[in-house]
């Protein structure tokens, strides 16, 4: 190991740390979850009502529970996206990859383009 | 190519695949399906070092497919394959310049690894927001790498000495 080899190791960690911080200090608690399948909206659920809701044609099931999202069930074969855990803070994300769909937190700021 | 070349090139297919195979049981690390430690870098960081950078490309590509054939899917060999190839692009360009450690190379061929495998989900899903998973990746890879990096470093030195015997 040499001078050159901690600096750019230690480069990459601090690129990860700035990073880290940037996205950290940027999530706020969310408002609504925007499921997109391949990229294109599907459609926005409020995370201040509790709810069941099935994505994409039946392929997810999502939850929402106590401002709180996760998937209850999913036809991928890997199930990952089930296991991905609960969201609730802006830039949170789960994704199902085979079904090309993702839920995301968002903090509502759209709200005035739907309602204008 | 030599009998004895192509048995150890056989053996260390072998030992990434055994890795690939310990590395699916351990749930994923952060919440994007398919992104891995990178634990079959250790046998091509072995290659790399220990026989030469074809070889190391060719164990590489061989693992990649068979691993995807056994227990993976057309997303898992897009994942493995974008990993892979700038992993290897990457290192082999550092071990070349003679500039730095294996310790190094290691460590920014897992994190390569890591940021293709994302850069492939970000395409795929069309969500930029799984750049989220950038930094958690970031420095998984740079840990795991200095571990592989470490382990690498033990094989080499014991398989040049026995070279010289
Ligand atoms: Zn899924």
């Amino acid at each position: 190991m040499k001078r050159r080899d901690i600096l750019l190791i230690g480069g990459i960690l601090l690129v990860a740390l700035v990073l880290f911080l940037f996205l950290q200090l940027g999530k706020q608690p969310g408002a609504e979850v925007i499921i997109r399948v391949d990229g294109q909206e599907q459609g926005r659920y409020s995370l201040s009502a509790d709810g069941s809701y099935s994505l994409n044609s039946g392929t997810n099931l999502l939850r929402i529970e106590n401002g709180k999202a996760y998937m209850e069930e999913a036809n991928c074969p890997d199930h990952y996206c089930m296991r991905q855990g609960q969201i609730s803070r802006t830039g949170e994300t789960i994704t199902c990859l085979p079904n090309k769909l993702t839920v995301t937190v968002s903090g509502g700021e759209n709200f005035a383009e739907i309602v204008g | 190519m030599k009998v004895s070349k192509i048995t150890s090139l056989g053996l260390f297919v072998a030992l990434a695949m055994i890795l690939s195979f310990i590395e699916h049981q351990i749930p994923p690390l952060v919440s994007v399906p398919g992104i891995k430690l990178g634990l079959p870098n250790v046998a091509i960081v072995f290659v790399l070092y220990g026989i030469g950078e074809k070889e190391a490309v060719a164990v590489s590509l061989v693992r990649l497919l068979l691993v995807s054939m056994l227990f993976g899917s057309m997303m898992s060999l897009m994942y493995g394959a974008a990993g892979a190839v700038l992993s290897l692009t990457v290192m082999i360009l550092l071990k070349k310049s003679g500039k730095f450690s294996y310790v190094t190379v290691s460590v920014t061929g897992g994190v390569c690894h890591n940021i293709g495998q994302i850069a492939v989900a970000c395409f795929v899903t069309k969500t930029s927001e799984l750049l989220y998973y950038l930094p958690v990746l970031l420095i998984s890879g740079t840990v795991a790498g200095v571990l592989i990096g470490l382990l690498a470093g033990i094989v080499i030195k014991r398989m040049e000495k026995q070279k010289k015997q």
